[in-house]
């Protein structure tokens, strides 16, 4: 390391280690946990609920700290990325790597002692699964690192369920699949206009590797099996009609919205309007979705 | 350091002192919280 690096390493503010912690993508998180955990069936004591969502959150925010400190390379030459606190030099490595095993043992161990070890050991697995098969292992070496990396955010709801009811049955199973599923053509989409700067970072998007067309292809084969699989909650009789009706409405759109992506042909970023709008609907989506599900289960029994 | 670098040294250095200062608070709060839950 630079003297440079590290005289500016001191000039960190608190909001810089906040930054690592990915605070919008741990929104998200926070929110389907938060769903997860209120659509479960039975009682949590409320500020045990609190501390396990606190738990899930933290836990989350190591892994997006660790994910920043391996790929604060790739991240210098991203310009949505640059100025993250590593490749901008406020943040030294050492110090974001400690910060984010610190938060990790913290958040899996206050998980076990004040909620359950289930719910710590999912939260525990996660935090792995994203930092280490995601980050490490997949990203780099192939197109279906976004496939792999959605089933690192697909855990939150399934923790914040376990931690009410301290088991796994089929239906935080299938809130499993529906994040898994609608992560593809949520980050193709992002990656079809944003094509030119995944290529100069070297990362194998799949736009990168197998170009537009099959990407677009993709995108529309995931909607297509992501909107059965979410009203499978409804056909196995675990949501009632609220989700059914608001999940069925979604659906509709977001493969009205995907054949649009899959129909268009432009190559640079200003002829991508359907990914544009398929990618922000997307976020639209899963927030409405989820909510429905807490909506059905809090009015409806 | 220059003045100037120096007296922004010590703002952040403030500002992340009392940062962590407040995390401590909180999380002592947090573990009389579930000790008291955790009892009933």
């Amino acid at each position: 390391m630079t003297t440079q690096a590290l005289s500016t390493a001191h000039y960190a503010e608190w909001r810089d280690y906040f930054a690592l912690l990915k605070p919008r993508v741990m929104t998200l998180v926070v929110f389907t946990a938060a769903c997860g955990l209120l659509a479960a069936p039975g009682h949590i004591n409320p500020f045990l609920g609190f501390v396990a969502i606190l738990c899930i959150a933290v836990g989350a925010g190591a892994a997006g700290a660790l994910n920043m400190w391996y790929e604060a390379d790739i991240d210098a030459v991203m310009k949505r990325t640059a100025n993250r606190p590593i490749p901008a030099g406020r943040v030294a490595p050492n110090e974001a790597l400690t910060f984010a095993l610190a938060l990790s043992a913290g958040s899996v161990s206050i998980m076990g002692l004040a909620v359950g070890w289930l719910a710590a050991a999912l939260l525990a697995f996660s935090i792995f699964f994203y930092a280490v098969v995601y980050t490490v292992w997949l990203k780099r070496a192939t197109p279906q690192n976004i496939v792999i990396g959605g089933a690192a955010g697909a855990f939150p709801p399934v923790i914040g369920w376990a931690a009410v009811t301290g088991d796994i049955t089929l239906m935080p199973v299938i809130l499993f699949a529906i994040i898994f599923l609608w992560t593809p053509p949520h980050f193709w989409a992002l990656a079809l206009f944003m094509e030119a700067d995944y290529s100069k970072a070297g990362v194998p998007m799949l736009p990168v590797t197998h170009g537009p067309a099959v990407t677009r292809r993709q995108v529309l084969l995931y909607s297509l099996i992501l909107v059965p699989v979410s009203l499978a909650p409804v056909a196995l009789g675990h949501a009632g009609w609220i989700y059914g009706v608001v999940t069925a409405l979604l659906g509709a759109v977001f493969i009205v919205d995907a054949l649009a992506v899959a129909r268009n042909t432009a190559t640079v970023a200003s002829g991508m309007a359907p990914e544009k709008r398929l990618f922000k609907f997307s976020l639209l989506y899963l927030f409405l979705l989820f909510a429905a599900l807490v909506a059905d289960r809090l009015i409806l029994s | 350091m220059t003045p100037e670098e120096s007296e922004l040294f010590q703002a952040r250095r403030r500002s992340r002192n009392l940062a962590l200062g407040l995390v401590l608070v909180a999380l002592v709060l947090l573990f009389y919280g579930i000790t008291v839950v955790r009892m009933t």
